[in-house]
């Protein structure tokens, strides 16, 4: 923290400190004081130093370059940093956060003589499997092509002019804690699939939506994490380590590059910006990472693609806020967080949404947002003032991850308020059966929990006939449904279509149980019936139709025997 | 160089001096006695009118006619090659009699964080010999694992027996081990230094001490100066070094402390609203660089004030590090050592440095296997207490009995044992296993069952006509 005297600067302006010119913002101005939180460790500044307001808040470059590009908060690329100052970050450095140099293929799709407004997809750049499309900035009025150009250009130059004069480039700036404008947001009506079961079956997330994940640590949330960013089907994934370890860091460094697109089989690389502000870069970068990140993510949503953006972890972000609120010497909230915060957490999940664009095309960024409660106590004050917000809550939960049981979500305090907006693209797209299904495994799931409370007191055998069995069902349901396996090739993705076939699969062997029980079969022989031992190995079998088949015969042979005895 | 003898206010570790020159944010300050003796200090605070320092030793004996020097440089390190054998003070100073250290280099002890672009992921298996974190919460070279453990633990023991055993088998790197203490009682360090000293480690070993009677903001530098040794011996010298910083919870006493003494807003429990930052500050230096030989691993050793893993320091500690090894009071008291509970503990970076070519293709579905046997016969000494042993159905009681093999059998182990991965923990771990049904086994693959359960392995033993010994046997003549 600085502070500069006479410094004519506004709130949120970008200034340059001292003779290193270190990178700081304006966070207040009292009098002819002017407080500014700098970007960078401040050792061995001494008073009397200049500071240069370089009259511009802080923004980001928007234009080709962005994918495959890893930044640190505040939009410097990792990789020219450690060209520029080696291993270690030290201070000072700055980089542009796109490649100036480097030429890009311009194709126009507008012609001269066309008129264009703020919004308007002006022309195409081939970037990596994913066009990248240009637009008119929403801050310009737009006007009629007076010339657009054809070829290859860097970033800075013009490609096309208006009648007024106004030269566009493929490249333009936005400051971050401002939202892009849209025509209107849209009703969050279709899925985003993510391959996970307990997600996608249980408590799916619509495109454009809000979820919350938030758990104690060492309950499995990066990896659920980065099995969302790995397998969502959104074309466009944003993830913000923000305040991360430096080893998990490097671990989706090196593994995205390497992942494969299940979809097009390129690196999954190509449709990804990385945010990396780890844990022990500057507060006050770890602050601004969160608008970067999103900033990015609604520019793309703006070429009309769904968005998907992984803030991991929105507490480090709340108490990067407190950070600097305390040494502002703020009047503190509830457990020393800014009063503010719950503002903030609103206004950063509201610039989610599925939109109508500017250039009338629609286009979504869902917000998953992680939350790291200190000591698993979910009424701190971040968790609760995220749960009001989010619509979907993925409860992680530790108990769950010492059993190994992955994805470590907790199925009865996870809830999802989509599945009414989503209803009826599972009847068209899934099965009509799926919702019905879907609500029975969540009532057996739901039975089970009562009546683990009475085996706990008085043992399983003690349990009626009937409720013996409903425990078995809701055992497969769980051990063969919810369990997944990020680390097994097949498993790690399950498309709809297999989640329908392997939980219809387990609710026909609780019918004939249930049928064959009225009918006076023994409950130990219903609960022995081999066929469903079977059912784990569906999830881990590419080509699975031959063996549920199998197994479905088999269950056949089982009950018709038990039927003759 | 100028000395001031303009200070207005002294208020515990804190010295505020007036009507200075313009001083750099985090410069050294010496502070001199009326007698001429030097103290040593740094600025936490500085503006036109005031400068405030914050005093590495006692403030005693400090008065108004005490004069202040600023050095006109942050704290910096000396560091070299010879430094290997030596024991510092927590201050960087000998301790051991020795000459000062010759400098090769002079580091900034802040220590700018690792451009993760430039990290290397770690994915080299160390074995530490001891079948709880091996098998279970592997360690991997360039992580960060602490020991979250309780007063009256023997954390100690396990420290030691981890830096005595700890190799990554088949590799013949050089190594060395970094040892920070700090507030440690004066037995504790003769514990450490008896057993460098007795097994030969101090050879490669670097020690600094800060005793619980040295000045607390003392050790708020600590770390950092054995960090800064760290990395400048795997960065620059090609080590691979082991760090280990006992304990954490009297370095964050010593930031409450300070930051009580500045007077700043305190966050939860009176510990600094910034600790979470610091911390990082700390636990983050570990890791591995692309093209760099060496790697700096990290054990931390904290303390859980009253056992209590959702304390600050245990909290924040866990978010930052990559996993945790918890150690229970409760099998401490069933006479087990090590005493380390598996259930709650967690090593994050397991999954990179196991499976075929590292360890064994089998380890992770074997230690997932282990994890959930042990954690459901827990549950049911839960049941057992309300219903009583014969309540129980046969599967159940195969999982509760499953529980007691598991803690006498894989966990408790010997101080000197050594235990190898493969031979001895993996296939332990199998051995245990196969004495619940085997289609209870469902975290592990048809095949690998077939492979490796030792009802498969003798049968293939018994066709192959071989003589050799199974697993079982080998183990009872080791044990």
């Amino acid at each position: 923290m600085v502070t500069a005297v006479d410094l004519d600067a506004h709130m949120y302006d970008v200034v340059k400190v001292g003779h290193e010119q270190l990178m700081g913002e304006v966070i207040k101005i009292q009098g002819e004081n002017t407080i500014i939180q700098v970007y960078e460790d401040t050792s061995g500044i001494r008073p009397g130093e200049p500071v240069e307001n370089t009259g511009l808040s802080l923004a980001v470059e928007l234009g080709p370059g962005l994918l495959t590009s890893i930044y640190d908060g505040i939009q410097r690329p990792l990789e020219v940093l450690v060209e520029k100052m080696g291993d270690f970050i030290e201070r000072g450095v700055t980089a542009p956060g796109l490649s100036h140099e480097k030429k890009w293929e311009f194709v126009p799709v507008k012609k001269a003589g066309d008129s264009v407004g703020p919004g308007t997809i002006i022309g195409e750049v081939q970037e990596t499997n994913i066009v990248h499309r240009i637009t008119v900035p929403p801050n310009l009025e737009g006007g009629v092509i007076r010339e657009i150009k054809t070829g290859s250009f860097t970033v800075d130059e013009t490609v096309c002019v208006l009648e007024d004069g106004t030269e566009l480039t493929m490249m333009q700036k936005w400051p971050v804690r401002v939202p892009r404008p849209v025509i209107e947001k849209k009703n969050p009506d279709i899925p985003l699939i993510t391959g996970q079961r307990i997600l996608d079956g249980l408590f799916p997330i619509a495109k454009g939506g809000t979820a919350a994940i938030p758990g104690p640590f060492g309950s499995g949330k990066t990896v659920t994490q980065q099995a969302l960013a790995k397998w969502s089907d959104a074309e466009i994934v944003v993830y913000i380590g923000c305040g991360e370890r430096g080893n998990e860091m490097t671990e989706v460094l090196t593994e995205f590059p390497e992942l494969e697109d299940p979809r097009t089989g390129k690196p999954l690389m190509e449709r990804t910006v990385l945010i990396a502000n780890t844990s022990n870069m500057p507060v006050a970068a770890r602050e601004a990472s969160v608008y970067t990140g999103i900033t990015i993510a609604e520019y793309f949503r703006d070429m009309g693609y769904d968005v998907s953006l992984m803030a991991d972890s929105t507490s480090r972000w709340a108490e990067a806020m407190r950070e600097i609120s305390s040494r502002l010497e703020e009047m503190p909230g509830e457990e020393g967080y800014p009063a503010y915060l719950a503002a903030r957490l609103s206004e950063f999940y509201e610039r989610a949404g599925r939109v109508e664009t500017l250039n009338e095309d629609m286009g979504s960024v869902t917000v998953i947002g992680a939350v790291s409660p200190p000591g698993g106590d979910f009424s701190e004050p971040v968790t609760q003032n995220t749960l009001r917000i989010v619509k979907v809550f993925w409860a992680l939960d530790a108990k769950l991850a010492q059993r190994r049981h992955f994805p470590a979500i907790n199925w009865l305090n996870s809830y999802s308020l989509y599945l009414d907006s989503l209803h009826d693209w599972y009847d068209e797209n899934v099965n009509p059966e799926w919702n019905r299904i879907r609500i029975w495994a969540m009532e057996v799931l739901q039975k089970e929990a009562e009546l683990q409370e009475i085996v706990q007191l008085v043992g399983s055998d003690a349990l009626p006939e009937e409720e013996q069995v409903t425990i078995e069902v809701a055992r497969l349901i769980r051990e063969v449904f919810l369990q997944q396996n990020a680390f097994d090739p097949v498993d790690t993705y399950c498309s709809m279509a297999k989640q329908y076939d392997m939980l219809k699969a387990i609710k026909t062997y609780a019918d004939r149980a249930s049928a064959a029980q009225k009918a006076g079969a023994l409950t130990s022989q219903i609960v022995a019936i081999k066929a469903k031992n079977e059912l784990p190995q569906v999830k881990f079998e590419k080509d699975y139709k031959p063996l549920l088949d199998k197994i479905y015969a088999q269950m056949d042979a089982e009950f018709n025997a038990m039927k003759e005895a | 160089m100028k000395e001031y003898r303009t200070i207005s206010q002294i208020a515990g570790p804190l010295v505020f001096v007036e009507k200075t020159e313009p001083v750099g944010y985090s410069e050294l300050v010496n502070i001199v006695q009326a007698d001429g003796t030097i103290k040593r200090g740094q600025v936490l605070d500085t503006s036109d009118e005031l400068v405030v320092v914050q005093c590495f030793e006692t403030t005693a004996g400090l008065g108004r006619d005490s004069g202040v020097r600023f050095l006109g440089e942050t704290i910096k390190m000396p560091v070299g090659s010879q430094m290997l054998g030596r024991i510092l003070s927590g201050s960087g100073k000998p301790k051991d009699g020795g000459p000062e250290i010759v400098p090769e280099k002079r580091l900034d002890i802040g220590g700018a964080a690792i451009n993760p672009y430039a990290r290397d992921t770690p994915r080299q298996f160390i074995q530490t010999g001891i079948s709880t974190i091996d098998g279970t919460n592997t360690l991997v070279r360039g992580q960060k694992l602490p020991i979250f453990s309780g007063s009256g633990l023997p954390h100690n023991e396990i420290a030691l027996q981890i830096a005595r055993q700890s190799k990554v088998p088949g590799s013949t790197e050089e190594f060395a081990v970094v040892f920070a203490a700090m507030g440690i009682t004066k037995e504790e360090e003769n514990q450490f230094m008896q057993d460098f000293e007795r097994t030969g480690a101090l050879e490669h070993a670097v020690v600094f001490l800060n005793l619980a009677d040295d000045p607390a903001v003392e050790r708020i530098v600590t770390p950092r100066l054995a960090l800064t040794t760290a990395e400048y011996l795997a960065f620059e010298l090609d080590y691979h070094v082991l760090v280990i910083l006992t304990d954490m919870t009297n370095y964050c006493e010593a930031l409450r402390q300070i930051g009580a003494a500045r007077e700043e807003v305190p966050g939860r429990r009176g510990y600094p609203g910034y600790m979470y930052t610091d911390l990082a500050s700390i636990y983050e230096r570990a890791g591995i660089i692309k093209g760099k030989k060496g790697s700096v691993t990290q054990f931390s050793i904290l303390t859980m004030p009253g056992d209590d893993i959702t304390h600050p320091i245990p909290d924040l500690s866990g978010y930052i590090t990559e996993g945790q090894i918890v150690v229970s009071r409760e099998l401490h008291r069933k006479g087990i050592y090590p005493p380390i509970n598996v259930l709650p503990s967690l090593s994050r970076l397991m999954n990179l440095g196991i499976g075929e070519g590292m360890t064994r293709e089998d380890h992770k579905k074997v230690s997932d296997q282990l994890y959930a046997g042990y954690a459901e016969g827990v549950d049911l000494r839960g049941l057992v207490a309300i219903v009583g042993k014969d309540a129980l159905s046969e599967r159940d009681r195969l999982f509760l009995e499953f529980a007691d093999l598991f803690e006498d059998r894989f966990v408790r182990q010997g101080h000197n044992e050594d235990r190898a991965i493969k031979e001895d923990t993996l296939d332990l771990g199998w051995e245990l296993l196969a004495t619940l049904p085997e289609e209870q086994l469902v975290r592990i693959d048809r095949e690998l069952i077939h492979k490796y359960h030792p009802k498969y392995r003798k049968k293939a033993a018994a066709e192959s006509g071989t003589s050799s010994a199974t697993a079982s046997d080998l183990r009872s003549e080791s044990m």
